[in-house]
């Protein structure tokens, strides 16, 4: 039993601390199973980063629902993933249904208009963040031309981005390694 | 419960999860795609206020989306679909494929792979982030617009204030009754 505590101790607290999406507690969740509980070795634990990076889908559910198996099998991977998502999603779920209850109000017009600049900004930086990314590990030629690529079917053909993702897969596969 | 609705829920973050590479954040353009283009379930508003809230609370950011998103759109039952469905196909391949995946772990086509899905989450990201620029002009004009953006990259990238508190100081504005000109429907036209 004692085991299933500590399992929700081990993600719960890098959940409610962590700020910045999943890579930025990381190092929070490494803390906890490497230093405080001793599950996995610091070693095993950056293989399995590598292993989680090159996965799709959010990387600190990836990493507890793994440790949750090891240290207490499906019941520990339920655990896990229960302290990493449902304290934050509560808390979305309460704020939110505040926000849409009074959506009317010209306040809530006021608050909701004046962060959109904002999120625009973030997701500017997040794409300089990917773009900088791989013009660093594949080159400027190989970026440019990916972008060029991607941006002519998503935004002028508007191709599904299964497909261009898929296809840069290939491409990955075939024309960079 | 409408089992089509839970079967497009699931089908939506399904595809939204194993399609982002890099992390919950490159998710973020696909949940727009399924959620805002192909479904159809909300507004670029009212995505860009659930992106916006998510980015200041802790914790993963695309269940944060996913699970209030399936909540809205098909309740609890959605609300579970939508989480499982980002987060469980990775996990079980996490667990069942971990020796195999070690072994190809450094094979260059696996890092080929991933490296090149980098520029298009870029692309697909900077297409978000113009179309809510775009949005944010028409709602509060260009010298607001501006300003915050100004104000928010400098804050954001420059000086490492965290967004959430940004966003948290901008909602408090608001909140007490800052005045800024909010521009409605009948007057953009």
């Amino acid at each position: 039993m004692i085991i299933y505590w500590q399992i929700f101790l081990a993600f719960f607290i890098p959940a409610i601390v962590g700020y910045g999406g999943g890579p930025a507690f990381i190092p929070l969740i490494r803390n906890e199973v490497v230093n405080t509980y001793g599950w996995i070795t610091l070693e095993k634990f950056a293989e399995l980063l590598a292993i989680a990076n090159s996965l799709p889908g959010p990387i600190a559910t990836k990493i507890g629902g793994y440790i949750g198996y090891q240290m207490g099998g499906v019941m520990g991977v339920v655990v896990a993933l229960f302290a990493l998502i449902a304290p934050s999603l509560l808390a979305m779920l309460f704020l939110l249904g505040l926000l849409n209850k009074f959506k009317d109000s010209p306040r809530v017009k006021v608050m909701t208009g004046l962060i959109r600049p904002t999120i625009a900004i973030l997701l500017g930086v997040l794409a300089y963040e990917f773009f900088f990314r791989s013009w660093v590990s594949i080159g400027s030629f190989h970026t440019a031309l990916l972008i060029l690529l991607s941006f002519l079917l998503l935004e002028r053909w508007k191709i599904h981005p299964v497909y261009v993702i898929v296809g840069s897969l290939f491409y990955g596969a075939f024309l960079i390694a | 419960m409408n089992l089509n609705l839970q079967k497009d829920i699931f089908l939506g973050f399904f595809r939204a999860g194993m399609l982002g590479y890099g992390g919950g954040p490159s998710s973020i353009p696909l949940v727009h795609t399924e959620v805002v283009k192909k479904y159809k379930w909300m507004t670029d508003e009212e995505f860009s206020d659930v992106l916006a809230l998510g980015n200041s609370l802790p914790g993963p950011i695309i269940t944060k989306m996913g699970g209030y998103i399936g909540y809205r759109v098909g309740g609890v039952i959605g609300l579970l679909n939508a989480v499982l469905a980002t987060v469980l196909p990775t996990v079980f391949i996490m667990i069942g494929l971990i020796g195999t995946l070690s072994r190809f772990q450094d094979s260059p086509v696996i890092k080929g792979m991933t490296q090149a899905v980098a520029p298009v989450v870029g692309v697909m990201l900077f297409s978000l982030a113009y179309s809510f620029a775009k949005k944010a002009k028409f709602d509060l004009g260009w010298t607001v617009t501006l300003t915050l953006s100004i104000f928010s990259l400098i804050f954001y990238q420059f000086m490492n204030i965290h967004p959430g508190f940004i966003i948290g100081v901008l909602l408090l504005y608001g909140l007490l009754g800052g005045k800024v000109k909010v521009f409605t429907e009948k007057e953009k036209e």
